[in-house]
């Protein structure tokens, strides 16, 4: 198999760092800012964003800000693929109403995670934005969804894969195309 | 896994799994919106031969809340009473499309015979048959013993712990689940009733028993405490001498609870019978975790119809 590195680590840095600061200057400042990441690889990079936010602004506080969300129950291929693992949502304790909510993946490529994603928030609350942000944007997409903040457009074929590896759960960071 | 007849099915990640999604359940059933919409377009059956109260309004509540339709079939009030047998019952709800049946039945073996009959393709969900089992009490219980001595944490199992249940054994399903399914999650379960309640078969499989239930706390330190309910309506011999005797030897009052570990968890599946196997004292004390079992069973209930009924295929 065919295997290329698109990022390298510190590609990915720089990347997390641009999205952090894009996402400030579009809000106008950290109020009312939430960042959701979503499963497994969107919750590292959400905590990422938020470091280099906390380090820019002060009056930024990651651990009421930021948090995680769960889409399993939502998603709309449960009846055809096997019964997967539920992990846990953990949104910030002031809620999601009325804020700016930022839903963070690691790719962006059919659309229905975010698709779901919207699904989940409507449970929670209602936001007065939701905004979606991700390290790649590979295209192929089957729902009128897009990315507001990308790390990089990747241009793929569909039967290419996209391995993004982020420290926290795998050996590297890198995303890699594979096919 | 397509049903859930007994708790021998379960092997211990499988178990760990269920309770691991059940703290995720326990979660949504805290939010303002209550609602999943993960069973949507599935049907779900109730089909209970027997009364029930809590574990039928548990099961309705748990697939309502994954968005599941509900049906609910009592005996009372259908063609049961009109002289149907479970095969035509079976096929009726076959052929309204029924995926997931939750049945009750006083026949230990019913849930078997309609998962292995052929008559109807939906998944099984053997919510009590006769004195067999009653596998999703086993999981509430675990649950809760886990919620309350473990943290609650995912992953974790229950290696260690020291479980009595007491009183009549024999016509437990609640005992036999429970046995079944706290040892495969590494827990020692003791046996504790009148010998003419205490099935040897069972007891052979305990990690003890014992006849006597101040001999039981003074020799083992417990970590929990399950008192079952004394079943008259199954009894078709004097097991016992009185109620009167049986709640002064084998009831759990004030002064037995005095004895046990300070932290022991006083558990019952319910109904109770106050006075006879519980008393006020103990039943309402802070040990007692019969109210967080309830709760307990609507998010385990969940969990499992999420891993019955949402999956194409076999669950991994």
């Amino acid at each position: 198999m065919n295997s290329r590195t698109v990022l390298s680590g510190s590609d990915i840095d720089r990347a997390v760092t641009r999205i952090a600061h894009e996402i400030v200057e579009s809000n106008q400042g950290t109020e009312n800012l939430i960042l959701l990441g979503i499963p497994t690889r969107g919750i590292w990079l959400a905590e990422r964003i938020g470091k280099v936010l906390e380090r820019s602004y002060p009056e930024f506080v990651a651990t009421e800000a930021i948090g995680r969300l769960d889409i399993t129950m939502y998603r709309d291929d449960l009846a055809i693929n096997p019964t997967r693992a539920v992990t846990e949502t953990q949104i910030p304790s002031a809620g999601i109403d009325d804020k700016i909510v930022v839903l963070v993946d690691d790719v962006l490529f059919s659309g229905r995670t975010i698709r779901a994603a919207l699904d989940a928030l409507g449970d929670y609350g209602r936001p007065r934005a939701v905004r979606v942000a991700v390290l790649v944007d590979r295209g192929h997409r089957q729902l009128p969804i897009r990315a507001d903040f990308v790390g990089k457009n990747l241009p793929t074929s569909v039967a290419e894969r996209i391995q993004v590896q982020l420290t926290e759960t795998d050996s590297d960071n890198s995303v890699v195309i594979e096919g | 896994m397509k049903h859930l007849l007994s708790a021998r099915e379960l092997g211990k990640e499988q178990a760990i799994a269920i309770l691991d999604t059940a703290i995720q359940m326990e979660q949504v059933n805290a939010r303002e919106i209550k609602k999943l919409p993960t069973l949507r377009g599935k049907t779900v059956v109730n089909l209970f031969f027997e009364d029930s109260t809590r574990t039928r309004t548990s099961f309705e509540v748990a697939a309502k809340r994954l968005s599941a339709d509900v049906i609910n079939f009592t005996a009372k009030g259908s063609s049961v009473s009109k002289g149907e047998s479970l095969k035509d019952t079976a096929q009726t709800l076959q052929a309204m499309g029924a995926d997931g049946v939750i049945i009750r039945h006083h026949a230990s073996g019913a849930a078997h015979t309609l998962a292995s009959s052929g008559w109807i393709d939906a998944s099984i969900i053997n919510a009590g048959d006769g004195t067999h089992e009653h596998p999703t009490q086993a999981l509430l219980d675990a649950y809760t013993i886990r919620q309350k001595l473990r943290g609650n944490e995912a992953g974790t199992d229950l290696a260690g712990l020291r479980i009595a249940i007491v009183g009549d054994i024999a016509h437990s399903r609640v005992a036999r689940s429970n046995l079944i399914l706290l040892q495969t999650l590494g827990a020692e379960v003791y046996l504790v009733g009148p010998a003419t309640l205490v099935p040897g078969a069972l007891a052979a499989h305990a990690a003890g028993s014992f006849f006597s239930l101040d001999q039981a706390i003074l020799e083992v330190e417990f970590d929990a405490i399950m008192m079952l309910r004394v079943q008259s309506e199954r009894m078709t011999a004097s097991f016992f001498p009185s109620e009167r005797e049986y709640a002064r030897i084998w009831g759990l009052n004030g002064d037995r609870l005095a004895k046990l570990p300070a932290n022991t968890l006083v558990m019952h599946p319910g109904p109770m019978n106050r006075g006879l196997e519980i008393d006020a004292k103990a039943a309402d004390s802070v040990n007692s975790v019969i109210l967080a079992q309830v709760a307990n069973g609507v998010s385990v209930r969940m969990a499992v119809l999420y891993h019955l009924l949402s999956g194409g295929t076999e669950i991994d």
